[in-house]
């Protein structure tokens, strides 16, 4: 890490992010209807930060009974939320999308408190997606006939969707904004560990005066997710998560109507040849594995370079770690923030250690963790082959595995020996091997000489076990219309 | 061929290194080969990584740091065709103590002047650390016959100047004649020798490309260079962090490969503190404190001084400075 | 001839279609196919969860040529699998009309629509992907282009019903954007199926692009739905306790799936049955500007 104890140095000092600007209240219940009401039973639980451990509030434990109260909700909210011109819905998203332009920095501040990431990426990554994402499907709303799935397409009715914790809002804004934006009204359940953004976007659901019941938040465990997916009229749902829940998921649904889209895990491999853009490639190559302590379903945690440049990228690569600055993730400067729970360190140590275990070469720069709170250093694998775990599974965490390659043909192979298919990266300067290696790679987001971009023109979403349906685009559109 | 990272080995390797980078310039077709082999650039992430470190919080005790490190990093200039000894009499004064209110203010590095202004600049800081830079070689075109070019800088040497910064014939790159480039620059720093730094300008918004920059920074290098320079502050596009960034990557791989320490100066258009801190980011997070003083890094500037001052000041007194508490030139 | 001289017709052995060329089953097994009536059509191979194993390693040893080739290419090899029906219209015609009980005129019209079927899809070949893509306006400076991509290997449930018709409508998309296909034919009419191999086989169709198996659909369906090396399937020949069956199995390796649906197969189809089968990829790449001149702070 940065060496701050020479007097030398150009030491940063502390530059924290205000906790002022977000205020959260000490308990929230589910939000259904249009209303906060607490959970049947009252059953609560703490959602912490997982930089400190501090609890920074109570929130309810939804259950089958509050799951069906949501979707009876939606359901009622339904007849009139589609039946209202495109037009009118489309100005509700726009609403929506200023709303969270004017309190991005609370929203910012309080994704960071509750998930862990950095303010630097909630300011200026998470944020202005979730706005732009609000903001472009707003538009599509009155233009639906000119989408391509003939005139006058329908929405489905109740969309129960279920997100991850790794970019609570803005999976939220994937989901919720194509729903709406096409006429469905939805049950969002967002993840046991941040709960909090999406119940502040209830509070901007009020501010915009959406009509109650278009959108209801149920939070809770698994089992809430469980009773939403099963719920029987429920017409959609929508999943961002592991690839063994999505698994269960489908079966689930299996033999009913319900439409069903998946976005699941990833083992992303990111080649670089010998005549990369060398100084971009390490910055890619960091974007694509510590963007967000690589907890991202697309991250390029499978590093192949072609072996004849592999120890000069390597020595760059570790150069540049070393400047990497963990820390308090409300500080500006920092880079890496906290794990985002005590259970994925679990699983995150677990799989780095089982790299150690099988042979691989553990490397991190020389970082101090802080006492409290769930962290991890970045770290970086060689010699692993595509035979270890840390090649195959998913690991969801700041860590890298390198493995190497001789040929083209020998990366896209490398590439694509996997159960999953996300995301790739290809770093070369020759434009005719960009596209034949991407024309190849079994991935259903391919970033060529950059990592880890994002817009909510472009869809997104898997091959193979990565899931299925695309978010994000006109593609998006389908998976909340009846086609 | 080179690499971008620290080659393996100890400094006994480095006399081999650059002996091997002697056959480089052998010829304009090895130095051809040797610089369209450097890896290429995108612009995309270069400029995003240089936006990135752009986006660096420098608050309080660092802030008060950086500003006096820029501060002491300057190359303070005048070059206009209105320069005269009074003019060029006041830069140096305002070099010598850049803040009348606070003599803790650091000087600047350099007084940066034309050569026909050399002698008076010397003069005027006689018996300080400032350093009188002359550009030289016909700038800011470089449009002259080597001769003259050589005459320019041995004016300068010879009215005291301990700095020369000479611009590369851009014609000559574009045209590919990189050897031509290079023998120029080689010859200029033959006339330099041991009594003045040569910094090297490569008119970086002329060159055009990221690419360019990188061959025309390891021309540079290879020619003896002292010093990289950005721009003459004379055309549309001089210094940007991206820019800079790219020369601070090529003076990296460049100490790696061979052992030899370059310094950079970007120059034109920076001025505020905002932007020189911005830049002292990127030298921070790209080649570290070996860089961080005014041997290795240098700011062509001369506006900027006031605005680090007002800075300064504001630190120092918790209140907003204003123009009329900082010198005019 | 006199009457008592009346030539004894040949009776044709139908095989299955696995790898492009017409096995028996491996199991040994055949099934009597009877016509609506109840006469004895001919005996079909009655296939195995081995026929279906080795039907989708042929498939998967198709995927790369043929999602490889040009969709022009495609195209051409399609509009050859109507000609060649063309010219043995007669064959799938008395076919159909035995299996379905059709008369002679309605089993060659729904022939005939069959044949047009084949020819629409030869149009698509090379025009789906202009549909399906998009250039997307990222707001950064990067070209992004989402193109489609063929599923791979895919698992067709003829329909039950609409032995040839119904059959040419679920596998001709599957193959026309690229993917290859395991063929499960009408279990109680599976003759025309069977022949269709033999056009196929003779019509520049590579093998191993579609693989046709006759038998107990729901023999043979739950190890292809559970097939790790299958990647979707459509079940438009299940009935609904089958497809659930089916559905619950396929997601194990989260095969894409189609659920049975009413459908007219005299109708035009939409695209629907091709892009269930496509994975739409999307390329980023950065533009830059043309100098480096345009950075600022």
């Amino acid at each position: 890490m940065a060496d701050m104890a020479s007097p030398k140095a150009f030491a940063y000092a502390p530059a924290p992010e205000s906790r002022a600007v977000v205020d959260i209240a000490p308990s929230y219940g589910l939000f259904i209807d249009g209303e906060f009401t607490e959970a049947t039973g009252g059953k609560v639980f703490k959602t912490i930060s997982p930089s400190t451990e501090e609890v920074l509030s109570e929130v309810a434990q939804g259950s089958a009974e509050d799951v069906d109260r949501a979707v009876k909700a939606a359901r009622k909210a339904f007849v009139k939320w589609s039946a209202l011109p495109g037009a009118e819905r489309a100005k509700y998203l726009f609403r929506i999308a200023r709303i969270i332009q004017e309190r991005s920095r609370e929203l910012a501040v309080l994704e960071t408190l509750d998930n862990g990431k950095p303010i630097k990426e909630t300011r200026d990554a998470d944020l202005p997606l979730v706005a732009a994402h609000f903001f472009y499907y707003a538009g599509w709303a009155d233009k639906l006939d000119h989408a391509g799935y003939g005139a006058n397409p329908r929405p489905l009715g109740v969309a129960g969707q279920v997100i991850p914790w790794n970019f609570p809002l803005l999976m939220l804004a994937w989901k919720i904004a194509p729903a709406l934006a096409t006429g469905n009204t939805v049950v969002l359940k967002p993840a046991e560990t941040t709960p909090l953004s999406a119940l502040f976007f209830a509070d901007i659901c009020r501010q915009a005066g959406l009509p109650k019941g278009v959108v209801n938040i149920v939070t809770g465990d698994g089992s809430t997710g469980a009773a939403l997916v099963a719920h029987e009229d429920v017409n959609k749902v929508a999943f961002t998560g592991s690839t063994a829940v999505g698994k269960a998921i489908a079966r689930t649904v299996a033999g009913t109507d319900k439409k069903l889209t998946l976005e699941l895990g990833g083992k992303g491999a990111n080649i670089v040849f010998d005549d990369a853009p060398i100084d971009q490639a390490v910055e890619g190559i960091v974007q694509g594995i510590f963007f967000n302590q690589g907890q991202v379903c697309c991250a390029g945690s499978r590093l192949l370079v072609q072996e004849s440049i592999q120890d000069e990228l390597m020595d760059a690569l570790k150069r540049r770690l070393s400047t990497l600055r963990l820390g308090d993730p409300l500080d500006k400067n920092t880079d890496i923030g906290a794990i985002n729970s005590a259970e994925q360190l679990a699983r995150i140590t677990e799989l780095a250690d089982s790299g150690e275990a099988e042979g691989a070469e553990r490397w991190a720069p020389a970082c101090e963790l802080p006492s409290s709170g769930f962290w991890f250093a970045p770290t970086l694998f060689t010699g692993v082959t595509q035979a270890h775990r840390i090649a195959r599974e998913e690991i969801f965490g700041p860590v890298l595995s390198v493995l190497t390659f001789r040929t083209p043909g020998e990366a896209v192979a490398k590439a694509n020996n996997s159960q999953y298919g996300l995301s790739a990266g290809i770093w070369t300067e020759k434009g005719s091997r960009m596209l034949a290696v991407a024309s190849k790679l079994r991935a259903g987001v391919v970033w060529a000489n950059t990592f880890n971009k994002f817009d909510p023109t472009s869809p997104f979403g898997g091959f193979k076990e990565s899931g299925f349906g695309r978010e994000g685009g006109r593609h998006g559109l389908e998976a909340y219309l009846d086609v | 061929m080179p690499t971008t990272v620290p080659a393996p080995g100890n400094d006994a390797d480095a006399a081999g290194r650059l002996k091997e980078l002697a056959d480089v310039t052998a010829s304009d077709s090895t130095l051809r080969r040797f610089l369209h082999g450097l890896p290429g650039v995108d612009a995309v992430g270069l400029e995003a990584r240089a936006a990135s470190l752009g986006t660096r919080s420098i608050k309080t005790t660092s802030k008060a740091y950086a500003i006096d490190l820029a501060i002491s990093m300057i190359d303070l200039t005048t070059l206009e065709g209105a320069d005269t000894p009074g003019k060029v009499r006041a830069l140096a004064a305002k070099a010598v103590l850049p803040d009348p209110t606070d003599r803790t203010t650091p000087r600047t590095a350099a007084v940066c002047v034309y050569p026909d202004m050399v002698a008076t600049a010397k003069a005027a800081l006689a018996g300080t650390d400032v350093k009188v830079a002359s550009v030289a070689t016909a700038f800011p075109a470089g449009r002259a016959a080597l001769p003259v070019k050589l005459a320019d800088t041995r004016d300068a040497i010879a009215a005291g100047a301990d700095e020369i910064d000479m611009v590369i014939d851009r014609g000559a790159f574009l045209a590919g004649r990189y050897l031509d480039v290079f023998e120029e620059i080689a010859a200029v720093k033959a006339e330099c020798g041991d009594k003045a730094r040569l910094k090297v300008i490569f008119e970086t918004g002329e060159l055009s490309t990221y690419d360019n920059i990188r061959r025309a920074s390891w021309i540079g290098m290879l020619a003896g260079a002292d010093f990289i320079k950005t721009s003459t502050g004379k055309v549309a596009v001089n210094a940007t962090p991206a820019n800079t960034l790219l020369m601070l990557e090529a003076v990296r791989d460049f100490r790696a490969l061979t052992g030899v320490q370059v310094g950079v100066k970007p120059a034109g258009g920076i001025r505020t503190t905002k932007d020189a801190i911005k830049f002292l980011v990127l030298v921070n997070e790209t080649v570290g404190e070996e860089w961080l003083d005014n041997t290795w890094f240098r700011f062509g500037a001369s506006s900027l001084l006031n605005d680090l001052l007002m800075q300064r000041q504001k630190l120092s007194t918790g209140r907003y400075s204003g123009p009329d508490y900082v010198t005019v030139d | 001839m006199s009457e008592s001289a009346a030539r004894l017709s040949v009776f044709k052995t139908y095989k299955l279609f696995v790898g492009g060329k017409f096995p028996r089953s491996e199991s040994g097994r055949v099934y009597e196919v009877t016509d609506s009536k109840g006469n004895w059509l001919a005996n079909a191979p009655l296939s195995s969860r081995k026929d279906a194993r080795d039907a989708v390693v042929a498939a998967r040893k198709a995927v790369g040529g043929w999602s490889g080739a040009t969709a022009y290419n495609r195209g051409q090899i399609l509009y050859r699998v109507a000609e060649m029906l063309e010219g043995r219209k007669e064959q799938f015609v008395r076919e159909v009309a035995e299996a379905e009980g059709l008369s002679k005129a309605k089993a060659a019209a729904v022939v005939d629509a069959a044949i047009d079927r084949w020819v629409w899809y030869a149009g698509w070949t090379d025009k789906i992907g202009q549909i399906t893509g998009a250039t997307n306006p990222v707001a950064g400076p990067f070209f992004n282009v989402s193109a489609t991509e063929p599923t791979g290997v895919v698992a067709v449930l003829a329909p039950q019903e609409s032995s040839f018709l119904g059959l040419v409508s679920v596998l001709a998309p599957v193959i026309a954007t690229g993917n290859t296909a395991v063929v499960v034919a009408s279990e109680k009419a599976p003759l025309p199926a069977l022949s269709l191999g033999e056009v196929l086989a003779t019509s520049d169709v590579p093998g191993g692009v579609v693989n046709i198996l006759s038998g107990r659909t729901a023999e043979i369906t739950p190890s292809l739905a559970a097939h790790q090396d299958v990647n979707a399937i459509d079940l438009a020949g299940a009935d609904a306790a089958l497809a659930k069956e089916l559905e619950i199995a396929a997601a194990d390796n989260l095969k894409r799936v189609l659920r049975p649906q009413p459908v007219d197969w005299a109708a035009t189809p939409g695209t629907d049955r091709m892009t269930a089968f496509l994975e739409t990829r999307t390329v980023w790449h950065p533009t830059g500007s043309l100098g480096a001149g345009g950075s600022s702070y």
